[in-house]
């Protein structure tokens, strides 16, 4: 796998690991606290002591994309964690027992991707009040149909194969077999989509904010600056600006990784069923 | 918004019923499945359609009759007498046990009956009825300038694989995908409303008065949420004819004499359109929600404006209706996909599950 | 003048020559045969000849057709493609347009090159009825679908038919009849064929000159009956060898005492239906009733689609018995419920090697996952187990650390055999063990299992369509048709004197041998 054989694989992951680093580091340090207000300092642009300038607050945009990356990165991954963890045993399930148990899990998939991410923040916002545990959720129950496709699809595949049926004949049970036989053979898959969904998750959280539902201040995510940024964009677009490029550098990041994860872990994937939109 | 882009277990290669009986390969054999014909198949697929609904506003109904507080104290105000509250709540058959609401409230919507708003007091059929004119327009405009830019683009990038205009396109598509459809729409506003001055940065003139005008107020969200489904689908599109390309049939067509480019143009595109096709649909379901977000954009009066007054002023009976509308939408497009795809496919018509 | 020559023939891709220096000639009307095994540069050729290479192949040499060259414009070669020549591939499924009726593609076959024809006077001359034009390639069987490719070739009346392998995806009988088609379609034509396969015994009946071809190079070229019959080069002769097995003598322990029986044994499937009528139930497997006898070899013939690997299933324990039961040892059970101490003592080897081995675990793991059944197994003993099973199949115990995509189809074989034997079993079920390998490494695993059988002791079920497999190395054969078993007897009774009229048809079809 050298860099020259995958070289989008490469520079996503790397692109990806940068931006996952500084998220993290705003944990314990942004170069001004994002809790800042200087009103005199508000509409900056881009200088030597503040690197994004500031936003109608006077609050520093370099910090606030950090500690917004992290935000965005933490709703997509836990959601990301909810539907794989979910879907994924769903998945290898419907494919290890068929009948019922498969018919069962096949018609939720299809009832949950008649809820969109947005519908479900919309229904929890209107029951508990706007969160960012609203995007988490919301999103994660989205992704579940999602690996559980993946993880049934690649596991019918392999279960098409003898060895799932000498492994039965020397006496492992479905759950057995799930576990040491199918589920190291769609490890490839579910990384690939679980990249995919990660920067979708990013999107989507980013969509939630701005909309209100997701992140509610004195917290920040990128979306959030959005919305913030959306009442002056005609007069301050850089305000606007800094947010949305950031999440379209992370986006794109992501998608590289994916891209290039898909090729480099195994070019048989596309014939197991791996996404094709992602190609 | 939410961009799927999951597709390949879609297939209906893998997705084929369990414990298939073994399959004759003698003379005379053929399928063993017992065909069914094709309104067979679409009476199933509408059966399950009004199931997966029946469900649906059942969740829906359930979820937010959980919410605690009293919507009639909440109308009259803290001061309302008991008696008064009692009263108002019988008026709006809020005493009734659950269930019966619940089957009222469906009864209802059959006959096109989904409520009275209690903040706005006015049936919300004519609400949703009148924000629709905006959202509607402004999904199909969407969804059909996304397939005129991406199915071509994704065609031409193809053709010429590994030509310095594949990879353009490509990485056109790949940020695309990236940008979120709200923010691309401040761009463009900015570009062509502010900047250019060509197009109007928001608002909305209702279609009675001046159709024009309200044309022109849809352009740029329109192209706000065309441009990812665009990227996405030309990446589909170009994923799925660069693989027809290597199937045995192209080898056979051009055995027969055809050049390559005949062969995949006369046989290829169609099969690689199925793979276009599932997408489609799912990203019309999307396209739904995205509608939504970017009318705060562009300060459109549509569905999400809407919806977000509702749920800040705890109008449940407006938030149900507004949401089962929305699931009705993702649905109702997730059936026709299936039908498209089984008119396409005939492979699907017989009796498998998908 | 020859129709066809070729001269000089040089394919490679990179670095990489996949075809060195070929040369051969067809003449008008003439029947020419390729045999080559995988991996020979065959089907390259042929691809060549017809300019339907992929892209980043090279190619050199000279290709002459009806004394002229092919024409470097792809065009103008596409279109003398269409109309000289018509190739059949081998799989038939994936050579069909799936969205397209089968009559729409022959009629375009037709079109393409302005020959007058009837689609329907098409299909009759291969053996189909013109309703067939109607109907979608997943409709049809898998011999149907063949002759449908043979009509699209004969479409434009060419005058040269290549077929690639084209009857390797069918079961024997439907391979016979196809065969016999594509020989009477060229007499009736006056059409050139270029036949390419590994089965010797299918290129000698049709052609009458062949060249062997052997990693891209030929090897020899002449009359069918000199070469095939006294070969000069040595690989010619190990593939002539090849296909003429040394009958085993059944020289492995006398037959003792009813080993496995099985009662009324049947097996039903419901068939997917609509919603709430179930579909018809199918009978994979009817009321079977025999035995085996410890030490013997016994054979189960028939059809694709006659209950064979179904039956085999039930018997090792994978699938659950309708109807019936099955007697091992003096124990009794329907199949799925094979109790655990039994189950050592039954192994099923698979007849894909590809697909017999887990891509991520080593050999030694999964040699060592059948031990399961012995749990009270040290792990010592289990190391000496599985090294003793891999030496038993002749690889070498340092291969153990090795994963199966670096061995080749045959050492996967053995590997297969070893992971059966690793239990010491008294009873092997063998599903098409050697279907799957290249013509000359059969002979090899076929003395391998002969071998083992001596060594360890063990009574074989070898489910086969091959004949003469079958004669090789089976004591007893069953012959089985729709989940019945129709007629029973040594292989020399039942081939010299069928008695049901599918063993007379499997008889038939099966290739005179070839002297």
């Amino acid at each position: 796998m050298t860099f020259s054989r995958h070289p989008s694989l490469w520079i996503g992951l790397g692109a990806t690991g940068v931006f996952a680093l500084l998220a993290l580091v705003s944990l314990v340090w942004t170069p001004y606290p994002i809790a800042e207000i200087d009103i005199a300092r508000r509409f900056q642009g881009p200088s030597a002591a503040h690197w994004l300038g500031t936003d109608f607050f006077g609050r520093d945009m370099a910090s606030l994309v950090m500690s917004g990356a992290l935000t965005s990165f933490v709703v997509a991954a836990l959601a990301v964690a909810i539907g794989a963890g979910i879907g994924i045993p769903l998945g290898l399930a419907a494919a290890s027992y068929g009948g019922p148990m498969e018919w069962l899990a096949l018609r939720l998939s299809d009832f949950i991707f008649a809820f969109p991410a947005l519908i479900v923040a919309i229904l929890i916002t209107a029951l508990f009040g706007p969160g960012a545990i609203n995007a988490i959720v919301a999103i994660g129950i989205f992704n579940i149909p999602v690996f559980a496709r993946v993880a049934r699809g690649g596991s019918l595949t392999i279960m098409s194969l003898d060895f799932i049926d000498a492994a039965r004949l020397a006496g492992l049970g479905s759950w057995a077999i799930a576990w040491r036989h199918l589920l190291p053979n769609i490890l490839a898959l579910i990384i690939v989509q679980a990249t995919i969904q990660l920067s979708l998750g990013i999107l989507a959280e980013a969509g939630l904010s701005y909309i209100g539902l997701g992140t509610q201040p004195p917290a920040t995510s990128l979306g959030l600056m959005l919305k913030d940024a959306q009442s002056l964009f005609m007069l301050h677009p850089f305000l606007s600006l800094v947010p949305g490029v950031a999440i379209v550098v992370i986006v794109i990041a992501l998608n590289l990784a994916g891209d290039g994860l898909r090729d480099a872990l195994d070019p048989r994937l596309r014939r197991q069923g791996a996404p094709h939109a992602a190609a | 918004m939410h961009q799927v882009k999951v597709v390949g277990y879609l297939n209906p290669a893998t997705c084929t019923v369990l414990h298939p009986p073994p399959c004759g390969e003698g003379e005379g054999g053929g399928g063993r499945t017992i065909r069914l014909p094709m309104i067979l198949f679409l009476i199933r697929r509408f059966l399950g359609f009004a199931v997966t609904l029946f469900i649906a506003a059942a969740v829906i109904f359930f979820l937010l009759d959980l919410l605690p507080g009293d919507p009639a104290r909440f109308i009259l105000g803290i001061n309302a007498s008991a008696e008064a509250v009692a009263n108002l709540r019988t008026q709006l058959g809020l005493d009734a046990p659950p269930l019966t609401r619940f089957f009222a409230w469906v009864g209802g919507m059959l006959t096109g009956d989904f409520g009275t708003s209690v903040t706005q007091r006015a049936p919300v059929a004519a609400l949703i009825g009148e924000r629709l004119w905006v959202s509607l327009p402004l999904a199909l405009m969407a969804m059909v300038l996304s397939v005129a830019i991406g199915l071509p683009l994704g065609i031409a990038a193809a053709r010429r694989r590994g030509s310095l205009i594949d990879t353009g396109l490509m990485v056109l598509a790949q940020l695309g995908i990236a940008i979120p459809n709200f923010w691309f729409g401040m761009l463009l506003a900015l570009l062509f409303a502010v900047v250019l001055r060509w197009l109007p940065p928001g608002g909305f003139t209702p279609w009675q008065e001046n159709p024009l005008a309200a044309f022109t107020s849809l352009v740029l969200p329109s192209l706000a949420l065309a441009l990812p489904q665009a990227a996405i689908l030309a990446r589909v599109m170009r994923t799925a004819l660069v693989e027809v390309t290597g199937q045995d049939f192209i080898r056979t067509a051009r055995a027969k004499g055809m050049t390559m480019g005949e062969a995949v143009w006369r046989h290829g595109v169609r099969n690689a359109l199925l793979p276009v096709v599932t997408i489609l649909g799912l990203q019309f379901a999307f396209l739904v929600a995205g509608v939504i977000i970017v009318e705060n954009v562009f300060y459109l009066p549509g569905l999400g404006r809407l919806i977000f007054t509702a749920i800040s002023e705890r109008d449940l009976v407006l938030v149900r209706g507004i949401t089962i509308v929305l699931v009705i939408g993702v649905t109702f497009t997730m059936l026709v996909t299936d039908l498209v795809y089984a008119l396409v496919d005939p492979r699907l018509r017989e009796g498998g599950q998908r | 003048m020859p129709l066809l020559e070729v001269t000089g023939l040089t394919v490679g891709f990179g670095e990489v020559e996949s075809v060195g220096d070929v040369s051969f000639a067809i003449d008008s009307g003439e029947r020419f045969g390729l045999i080559g095994e995988s991996g020979s540069g065959k089907t390259l050729t042929a691809l060549a000849v017809t300019g339907l290479l992929p892209e980043n192949a090279r190619r050199s040499g000279l290709i002459a057709f009806d004394d002229a060259p092919l024409p470097e414009n792809e065009r103008a070669l596409a279109r003398l493609r269409g109309k000289r020549i018509g190739m059949v591939f081998q799989e038939p499924m994936t050579a069909l347009n799936p969205l397209m009726r089968v009559g729409a593609q022959i009629a375009e076959a037709l079109a393409l090159t302005d020959t007058p024809g009837d689609v329907g006077a098409l299909l009759e001359e291969v053996g189909l009825e013109p309703r067939h034009a109607g109907r979608y390639p997943h409709q049809l069987s898998g011999g149907q679908r063949q002759r449908v490719m043979i009509a699209m070739a004969l479409a434009s009346q060419p005058d040269l038919l290549i077929a690639d392998e084209p009857t390797s995806a069918l079961d024997l009988v439907t391979q016979a009849k196809v065969l016999d088609l594509i020989a009477e379609l060229c007499t009736r034509r006056g059409m050139a064929l270029l036949f390419i396969s590994h089965d010797l015994k299918a290129v000698a009946r049709l052609c009458e000159r062949v060249a062997v071809m052997h990693r891209g190079q030929i090897v020899e070229t002449g009359a069918t009956g000199e070469i095939l019959g006294a070969p000069r080069e040595d690989y010619t002769r190990k593939l002539v060898a090849a296909s003429q097995l040394h009958l085993y003598a059944d020289a492995g322990p006398p037959a003792g005492p009813v080993l496995l029986e099985t009662e009324g044994l049947t097996r039903r499937y419901r068939q997917p239906g609509t919603w709430f009528l179930a579909g018809k139930p199918l009978t994979a497997v009817d009321a079977v009733t025999f035995s085996i006898h410890r030490g013997e070899s016994v054979a189960l013939v028939g059809p694709s689609g006659s209950g064979k690997t179904t039956l085999a299933r039930m018997l090792v324990g994978l699938d659950k018995a309708s109807d019936g039961r099955i007697h091992f040892e003096g124990e009794t059970y329907t199949g799925a419920d094979l109790p655990a101490h039994l189950r050592r003592d039954l192994s099923l080897v698979f007849q894909d090697p590809f697909g017999s081995f887990d891509p991520r675990l080593t050999v030694a793991a999964s040699l060592a996952e059948p031990l399961r059944l012995l749990p009270a197994m040290s792990a010592a003993e289990r190391d000496q187990r599985v090294n003793d099973a891999i030496e038993a199949v002749g690889l070498p115990a340092a291969m153990l650390t090795r994963y199966p995509h670096e061995f080749s189809g045959g050492q996967r074989q053995r590997l297969a055999i070893a992971r059966a034997l690793v239990t010491r079993p008294k009873f092997i079920v063998l599903d098409e063990p050697v279907s799957a390998l290249d013509v000359s490494i059969r002979g090899e695993i076929l003395a391998l299992l002969m071998q083992v059988r001596r060594d360890y002791g063990l009574t074989y079920l070898i489910i086969s369509h091959d004949l003469d497999m079958v004669r090789a190395i089976a004591g007893r054969v069953l012959v089985m048709q729709a989940g019945r078993i129709v007629e029973e007897g040594t292989p020399e009774a039942v081939f010299a004197a069928p008695k049901h009229a599918l063993t007379r048809e499997l008889v038939a079809a099966r290739m005179p041998d070839l002297d």
